[in-house]
């Protein structure tokens, strides 16, 4: 066992730190990035990416040839330890770069490579994930959406739902049947639609947290060319599940959980519980103690798993915790901070009266993503009691 | 950065699960519970051929010199098949507390035989409080010239009925004083005049516990483990060495108790379908891995930062030993749940996992303790 990072490392990470300090994302406020308004927020981090892309710090992980650093796995994790040291804001097209650009590296063609990858990183086009349908959630195989064979198109059919920054994208990835006589997972394809297409419509849905960063779609007689079909017709569940692998594997979640505990410990300050400080109240203390050594072993676990990568073995259990574990535990924390507030964690965003403007229950609401985006916990239970353990299907 | 075991750990790991599936199944671990001693001395032996007693003794004093890395994915496998016997009470407590603690001519007395398995030993600290923490040690020990005595109470002290020298935390300052100041450790034979060793009933008989009294009983003052007064920062680095350890078997433990249930899911038919195909039964699989596996990572990094002996210790054992007693008391206890009637029986394994879980909780302090250390490292 060894935690000390190599000389190269060290280097990677003192150049990194340095052009962070240099360059701060512009107009950007960590304490209140949650709370402004949504239009404001997307602009920061559209410019922030702008920003990093010019410097080539978007997308380190891609290899050179795409315009990414072929970033070892090591320069990975440091660049989120970075990023999570100076709070940097999310960027503007993360499904682009976290999900479709590694999708098309892997299944596309030559041409789509070439006409879609380049464009990721520097925020010129943006994506969405057009997946889930109002009848086709956690059973997404189900899907209902049709494109059907005409020409040199395909023409779709159909509505997505929860499509995050529909709105904003200039291209969806869209899993559909081409095959309705198939068994279900045997008849899609996955295609790539320009959102500025006649027939697409995108209505926002306005969210529990009061913005409106997802929406429903509909596609109207859309027509695709089927120069863009990813990997062959009817295979497209194979892509879409090579793309959710990218989703889930992303073990980024740690890195917000220690903020937010940080910002707990300070808000305890000018708190009360049971007529003495909070800091003082045994209670209070056995709890942050408990999120405290839950963030560490979520840490832990990841250190573990890269471990495996970086020795080329597979992936343990470990790596197949972080998203279920991480999300559960981020919905714990906020509910924690609101007990604590008593009657003012009712204050909602940006009430006077409220204690830090308002921020808890904010994130009180806004926590309750996490369980549900990527896959809902129970689906993830399902999947690593299948997967890891070995237990029978039901 | 490598946050994992050497291959040669690993080849260790191997062959020592090898070993205890052949020498210490749990129809054994059951003969042990029934045993007047709980002490397998052939079993004890052979440990001592492969050199198990002996890893964390230098060589010039006849051990292997290893790391305690090297040790950890041995206990891990001891607590998997549920060892029974002296063998923590001997290697984490009373050895590290000569090794840490004792002179040349001390360790040169104590150590060789350790390492050769000729030897048992323990550690006396707590008392009837319950506590684990300086506080806990308020045994007196009256200077009578350059010599000690003895005289007061030594509870829940670990295999003290088999040990041959115990390392008893007695109080040579003013009780008014700081209660980490004025703490001395003694090398005392068990068989001293004096004192009388009583086993207690516990809940998890494959390691038994003792009332050990000290009636007057002298101690030579060569017998003294360093300097008198400077005890207690040799008792903290022996703890939390054999915490991590204690962590180390809880990970066993756990993860043998979940091994069982996925099996026994995989298995067990109702309804016309193996009971691990409902979800019910197979989030709750799932949930329990999670533990387990969060356990072991945290465990792991506590037995570097003790290996390393570097400050992060002082936050990284607590944090384990919070997390461990809960899942192993936990991860047990929702075993027998997924075995149902089963599970309840004395006939099935499953109680003896669950109550090393409980009894693993209760040493060297349970959970809120520990989260309250964690909580003081926290700056609140």
């Amino acid at each position: 066992m060894d935690f000390d990072y190599s000389p190269q490392e060290d280097t990677f990470r003192q150049e990194l730190r340095s052009w962070l300090e240099a360059n701060p994302a512009d107009n950007y406020d960590p304490e209140t990035f949650e709370i402004i308004d949504q239009e404001e927020r997307f602009q920061i981090k559209f410019d922030w990416q702008k920003k990093l892309h010019g410097a080539g710090w978007v997308g380190i992980h891609w290899p050179q040839e795409y315009g990414g650093r072929g970033a070892t796995i090591m320069e990975q994790t440091i660049y989120h330890q970075e990023m999570a040291r100076v709070h940097a804001p999310g960027l503007a097209n993360p499904l682009g770069i976290s999900l479709v650009g590694p999708t098309l590296m892997h299944w596309g063609t030559e041409e789509q490579k070439e006409r879609f990858v380049p464009r990721i990183l520097s925020a010129e086009e943006l994506w969405c994930q057009g997946y889930s349908e109002p009848g086709s959630g956690s059973d997404l195989a189900s899907l209902q959406t049709r494109a059907v064979d005409d020409g040199d198109d395909f023409v779709v059919n159909g509505q997505k739902v929860w499509t995050s920054f529909a709105h904003k994208a200039d291209y969806c990835i869209l899993v559909a049947r081409t095959d309705p006589d198939a068994p279900k997972h045997k008849g899609l394809s996955y295609l790539l639609v320009d959102m500025h297409s006649p027939g697409v419509t995108v209505r926002p849905l306005v969210q529990i947290s009061g913005d409106a960063e997802f929406n429903e779609v509909f596609f109207e007689d859309v027509r695709v060319p089927k120069a863009n079909l990813v990997g062959e017709r009817n295979n497209g569940w194979q892509v879409a599940i090579t793309t959710l692998m990218f989703e889930r594997a992303n073990f980024g979640m740690v890195y917000n959980l220690e903020p937010m505990l940080d910002r707990l410990k300070a808000g305890l300050t000018d708190l009360e519980v049971n007529g003495q400080p909070a800091a003082d109240d045994p209670d209070v203390r056995q709890k942050l103690a408990a999120f405290h050594v839950e963030i560490q072993a979520l840490k832990f676990n990841g250190y573990r798993q890269l471990t495996q990568q970086l020795r080329g073995n597979p992936p343990g259990p470990e790596g197949s915790i972080s998203k279920l574990a991480g999300s559960e535990l981020y919905i714990r924390m906020a509910h924690f901070a609101m007990e604590l507030l008593g009657p003012y964690s009712q204050c909602a965003l940006g009430e006077a009266q409220g204690i830090d403007n308002g921020f808890w229950a904010r994130r009180a609401l806004g926590s309750r993503l996490y369980t549900i985006a990527g896959g809902t916990s129970e689906i993830m239970r399902n999947i690593v009691g299948e997967r890891v353990l070995r237990l029978p299907k039901g | 950065m490598d946050f994992g075991f050497s291959e040669d750990q690993e080849l260790l790991r191997d062959s020592a699960r090898k070993f205890l599936d052949a020498e210490c199944p749990t129809t054994f671990v059951r003969k042990m519970m029934e045993d007047d001693s709980a002490h397998a001395t052939e079993l004890w032996k052979k440990a001592a051929e492969l050199g198990w007693m002996g890893i964390l003794i230098p060589e010039e004093h006849g051990g292997i010199g290893g790391s305690f890395l090297d040790l950890v994915v041995v206990m891990e496998e001891m607590g998997r098949s549920l060892m029974p016997g002296p063998f923590s009470a001997t290697v984490l407590l009373g050895g590290p507390a000569v090794l840490a603690g004792g002179s040349d001519e001390q360790k040169a007395a104590v150590l060789p035989q350790v390492a050769a398995g000729e030897l048992v030993m323990t550690l006396a600290q707590a008392e009837k409080s319950g506590r684990y923490d300086a506080g806990g040690i308020g045994l007196p020990a009256t200077a009578r010239g350059s010599d000690f005595v003895l005289s007061g109470e030594k509870l829940f002290v670990p295999d003290a009925h088999v040990a041959d020298q115990m390392v008893v935390a007695a109080r040579t300052g003013s009780p008014d004083a700081p209660a980490e100041e004025g703490i001395t450790l003694f090398l005392v034979d068990a068989k001293s005049p004096g004192v009388e060793i009583t086993q207690l009933k516990t809940v998890d008989m494959t390691r038994r516990q003792c009332h050990v009294a000290f009636q007057d009983v002298a101690v030579a003052g060569s017998q003294v483990l360093g300097e008198v007064g400077q005890g207690w920062p040799i008792l903290q680095r022996v703890l939390d060495q054999a915490i991590a350890g204690l962590c180390t078997e809880m990970v066993g433990t756990g993860q043998q108790a979940l091994d069982m249930a996925v099996e026994y899911a995989k298995e067990r038919v109702q309804f016309g379908k193996p009971i691990g195909s409902f979800q019910a039964v197979k989030h709750k699989c799932v949930d329990m891995m999670v533990q387990v596996e969060n356990a072991r990572s945290l465990t792991y990094y506590a037995a570097w930062t003790v290996d390393e002996n570097v400050d992060e210790a002082s936050q990284a054992v607590p944090m384990a030993k919070a997390y461990c007693s809960d899942m192993c008391k936990t991860v047990t206890s929702e075993a027998i749940q997924v075995h149902g009637g089963i599970g309840f029986t004395w006939e099935h394994d499953m109680h003896l996992f669950y109550r090393r879980g409980l009894a693993s909780e209760a040493a060297f302090g349970s959970a809120p303790t520990h989260r309250e250390v964690v909580a003081q490292t926290l700056d609140l």
